[in-house]
């Protein structure tokens, strides 16, 4: 997913950078790029948002459909998250069906917005044990500069809060109304460059950070999901640090969240 | 195509949106919208919403597809699931095969191919949003990007469908009129010689209406070609 051809003398810069705190754009190791939410543009989607963090952008459409719930929640609607690297997005992402880091995404993705409970699950049951509202988040990568974790599941949350059932459509009620929300997972994601851990790494850093971890916070600052990645490794005190920074640095993407509210 | 419709597509001349016979729905182009893609373009049709965006020319992978003597174009159209009412399948299915298939095609034969033996041009068109003639729209936005990404070309192909409603020939037939109307004629040429890189066609036209409907269709053609190339005036500037 990461830019594979950053050459041995960036690679050596931008570790000496991280060891000082800084980074090869200006950002300290534990800051956001600029982050830009639109919501609404699509006609079609129940919900529809998208995301800028720094050049990186995800495009969300969120889709409701009526099925049946699975047995063991026979109350509960479902969810589904799926993510489409698409081709133009990056030169090395290849056509063809998801692969194990699209999947590993879309998990990740997932795992976020459905243990925080953001969307209200029983509220989606239209006749228990028959019939409930299954939710689609499908997310569309259109460029990628790294941190597509952050970006697509502020992406999802930002189009589930902008979504409405769609009642009449499907004949349910008369009136399509708020899809309920709860509350707002955010998620952190941290790369070891060297012997540093910087946040929100772009494509070029990613090309050659050793190691990823993922960690989603809800609104009163507890920790909903997290997941570590690559083949590198952090040590005990780097993964409680960045539990830590994350809920200090978070604030920027809840505010840019609120604001479309 | 439905075929026969007691539908009324078209009344006093005016259609269901308020477009008359020979009009376009509104088009925007915007060129150099994604940051990674070589080129980009972002295309609004009415409520159709496209994004295209090309890479190269680079290695053919796989190899087995490198030709010897040219390069290739390798263009893929694929709708977004939330692009439809109903959710589609994310993925390739017949239809965006087909489509991927003759886009290329019709790529190859104005991209200057013999300068790049044995490489590839991926064209990438994503749908986002779906009201009838996606494919036009497609087409119309990977041409802008395949200029954007400075890959030589003799000329770009606009592409626009013409059609038939109630036994009148129409121009870029809109949602109502794809599903209830008698005929769907999507045509792209290379304006500067004025040849056919691009034509389907499925529903009833007598021999003359036919007619009509490649002159209605190459006109509109014309008029995106315009829009096409004031898109890349806005982003490069240019002669005005």
């Amino acid at each position: 997913m990461s830019n594979d051809h950053v050459s041995n003398l960036m690679k050596g810069h931008m570790e000496s950078l991280a060891a000082e705190g800084k980074r090869a754009d200006g950002r300290g190791i534990n800051e956001f790029r600029e982050v830009k939410i639109e919501t609404g543009m699509l006609n079609t989607a129940e919900g529809s948002a998208m995301v800028h963090l720094g050049k990186t952008k995800v495009l969300c459409g969120i889709k409701m459909l009526i099925g049946t719930p699975y047995g063991d929640s026979p109350k509960s609607g479902t969810m589904t998250t799926s993510t489409e690297l698409a081709p133009l997005a990056d030169q090395s992402f290849d056509p063809g069906p998801p692969r194990e880091q699209s999947i590993e995404l879309s998990r990740v993705v997932d795992r976020g917005i459905r243990e925080s409970r953001m969307i209200d699950f029983e509220a989606l049951c239209i006749e228990e044990g028959e019939r409930v509202w299954m939710v689609y988040i499908d997310l569309h990568i259109l460029d990628n500069d790294g941190n597509l974790f952050d970006c697509c599941t502020l992406a999802a949350a930002a189009a589930l809060s902008n979504a409405k059932i769609p009642n009449v459509q499907h004949g349910i009620a008369d009136e399509d109304i708020d899809l309920p929300v709860t509350c707002w997972p955010i998620s952190c994601t941290f790369g070891k460059l060297g012997d540093s851990v910087i946040l929100d790494a772009t494509s070029d850093e990613e090309g050659v950070m050793s190691a990823r971890f993922t960690v989603a916070h809800d609104e009163n600052g507890n920790l909903r999901a997290a997941q570590k990645g690559m083949n590198g490794a952090f040590t005990d005190a780097e993964i409680r640090e960045a539990v830590k920074t994350a809920r200090a640095s978070d604030n920027v993407l809840r505010e840019a969240l609120k604001g479309i509210q | 195509m439905a075929g026969q419709t007691d539908m009324e597509l078209i009344k006093n001349g005016v259609r269901l949106d308020g477009r008359k016979p020979d009009e376009l729905r509104e088009v925007k182009i915007v060129a150099g919208v994604l940051d990674n893609a070589d080129g980009s373009c972002y295309l609004e049709w009415g409520n159709n919403k496209v994004y295209a965006g090309v890479f190269g020319p680079m290695e053919c992978h796989p190899r087995h597809k490198q030709k010897a003597d040219r390069a290739i174009v390798q263009a893929r159209y694929t709708m977004a699931p939330f692009s439809v009412n109903d959710r589609k399948r994310p993925g390739l299915d017949r239809r965006s095969s087909e489509i991927s298939y003759i886009a290329s095609q019709a790529f190859e034969k104005v991209v200057m191919v013999e300068e790049f033996p044995k490489a590839s041009i991926r064209v990438d068109m994503q749908v986002v949003e779906a009201h009838a003639g996606t494919r036009c729209a497609a087409i119309t936005a990977a041409s802008v990007a395949l200029a954007d990404a400075g890959i030589p070309m003799r000329d770009m192909i606009p592409a626009c469908a013409s059609g038939k409603v109630n036994d009148i020939v129409v121009l870029d037939l809109n949602k109502e009129e794809d599903n209830y109307g008698q005929a769907d004629l999507p045509l792209a040429i290379i304006p500067s010689t004025g040849e056919v890189v691009l034509l389907q066609l499925d529903g009833h036209l007598t021999p003359e209406q036919f007619e009509e409907a490649m002159d209605l269709a190459t006109s509109g053609c014309m008029d995106l070609y315009d829009k096409m190339r004031a898109a890349l005036e806005n982003r490069y500037g240019g002669k005005k």
